[in-house]
C-alpha cells in the first residue's frame, strides 16, 4: 500500500507548502471570527478572554456554543457534554488523519497535530497527495490560527471593521476552499464525483426538511457523513493502492 | 464570575482538544479493514462537501452574490485547482456581483 513512499521533500518545504495554503483560511478565518468577537463581548468576556478561547479552540460551533453556555451559567458537565456532542464530527476527521500521516515521524507529532484539526486545515491536509508530513499541517496552522485569533480581538474591541460588502465577500473564502479540495478529485473519478453531489443533495435536504432541520449543524453533519461514506464505502470499496 | 470563565474556558479546550487528539493518537497502527478504510478516504469528500452546500448560498449580503461565487469557485476549482485561487475567484465574484447589484437599484 505504499506506506512509506520515498519523501524527497524535507520539513522545511513542507512547512512553507502549509503556510502558503493556510494563508486562505486565515483569511476567511478573519472574517468569520468577527462575529464570534462581537458575541463574547456581549456576553461579558475580556477581549483577552475571547482571544484566548479563539487560540485554544480554533472552532466556531464550539465557541458559540461555550459563549452560550458561559452566559447560561451552565455546570461543567454540560460543557463537557455539549463541547463532545458539537465537535464529534472532528472525530472523523481525525481518524482520517490517523491513516493519512507519515508513520516514520515521532509519535508525539500526533499530540501537535490534534490541535490543527479543524474543518479547513483539515480539508487541505487531507488533499495533500500521498502521506501527509505533520509540517505541513504545522505550517497551515501558522498562518491561518492568528488570522482566527485576530479577528476574534477586533470583533470584540471593535467590532465590524470592515465594510459590510468586504465581509461578505471574505465569508466565500472558507467555502471556496472545500470546493479546491472536492471538485479537483471528482474529475478525475466519477465515483467522488457522486460522492460529492449526493451529499450535497442530501444535505440540502437537511437543511429544508421539516424535522430535519431542527438538528443541530454539527450533528448533521455528522449523520450525514456517516451514511454517505458508509455507503459509499459499501458500494465502491476503494481500490488497493491509493 | 472572572475566575469561572477561565476555568470554563479550559474545561471546553480542554475537552475539544480530547475529541480531535483521541483517534490520532489512539489509532496508530493502519486499519486493514477494506471497509472502514474506504468509510476513512471517503469522509473528506462527504463532510467538506456536506458543510459547503447549501450553507455557502446564506453566506453573503445576497443569494445572487452567494449563487455567483459558488459558481465561480466551482468553475475555478475544475479548471484550475489552486487553493488560493479558487478562494479568491469566489470572493471576488461576490464582491463583483454585489457591487453590480448596488449600482443597479
Amino acid at each position: 500500500m505504499g506506506d512509506i513512499q520515498e519523501d524527497k521533500t524535507d520539513g522545511k518545504s513542507w512547512y512553507r507548502r502549509g503556510m502558503r495554503d493556510g494563508i486562505p483560511i486565515g483569511l476567511g478565518y478573519f472574517a468569520v471570527s468577527f462575529t464570534l468577537g462581537i458575541a463574547a463581548k456581549k456576553a461579558g468576556l475580556s477581549a483577552l478572554q475571547a482571544s484566548v478561547m479563539s487560540a485554544a479552540m480554533l472552532a466556531s460551533a464550539g465557541q458559540f456554543a461555550a459563549i452560550n453556555m458561559i452566559v447560561s451559567g451552565a455546570g461543567f458537565i454540560e460543557m463537557v457534554m455539549t463541547q463532545i456532542v458539537v465537535n464529534l464530527r472532528y472525530l472523523l476527521m481525525s481518524s482520517a488523519l490517523s491513516q493519512k500521516v507519515r508513520r516514520d515521524k515521532p509519535f508525539l507529532h500526533r499530540f501537535l497535530m490534534s490541535y490543527g484539526v479543524t474543518d479547513e486545515v483539515f480539508g487541505i491536509s487531507v488533499a495533500v497527495r500521498g502521506k501527509l508530513h505533520p509540517a505541513y499541517m504545522y505550517g497551515a496552522v501558522t498562518t491561518a490560527a492568528p488570522g482566527w485569533v485576530l479577528g476574534t480581538f477586533f470583533g470584540a474591541v471593535v467590532g465590524m471593521i470592515l465594510p459590510p460588502r468586504v465581509m461578505s465577500a471574505l465569508n466565500v473564502a472558507l467555502y471556496g476552499m472545500f470546493l479546491a479540495v472536492v471538485i479537483p478529485p471528482s474529475r478525475k473519478s466519477r465515483i467522488i464525483a457522486g460522492v460529492v453531489v449526493v451529499s450535497m443533495a442530501a444535505s440540502t435536504a437537511f437543511a429544508m426538511l421539516p424535522g430535519l432541520k431542527e438538528i443541530p449543524s454539527g450533528f448533521q453533519m455528522m449523520i450525514l457523513t456517516i451514511l454517505v461514506a458508509g455507503g459509499a464505502a459499501a458500494l465502491f470499496p476503494m481500490k488497493e493502492e491509493a | 464570575m472572572e475566575k469561572n470563565i477561565w476555568l470554563s474556558l479550559l474545561v471546553m479546550a480542554g475537552t475539544l482538544y480530547g475529541v480531535r487528539a483521541l483517534p490520532l493518537t489512539l489509532l496508530r497502527k493502519e486499519i486493514k479493514s477494506p471497509f472502514i478504510r474506504s468509510f476513512l478516504y471517503y469522509v473528506p469528500y462527504v463532510s467538506l462537501s456536506v458543510m459547503t452546500f447549501p450553507a455557502i448560498l446564506s453566506a453573503t449580503g445576497s443569494f445572487y452574490s452567494a449563487l455567483a461565487g459558488f459558481a465561480a469557485a466551482v468553475v475555478l476549482a475544475w479548471v484550475d485547482g489552486n487553493l488560493f485561487r479558487v478562494s479568491l475567484g469566489g470572493c471576488v465574484a461576490v464582491f463583483v456581483v454585489e457591487l453590480l447589484m448596488e449600482v443597479v437599484h
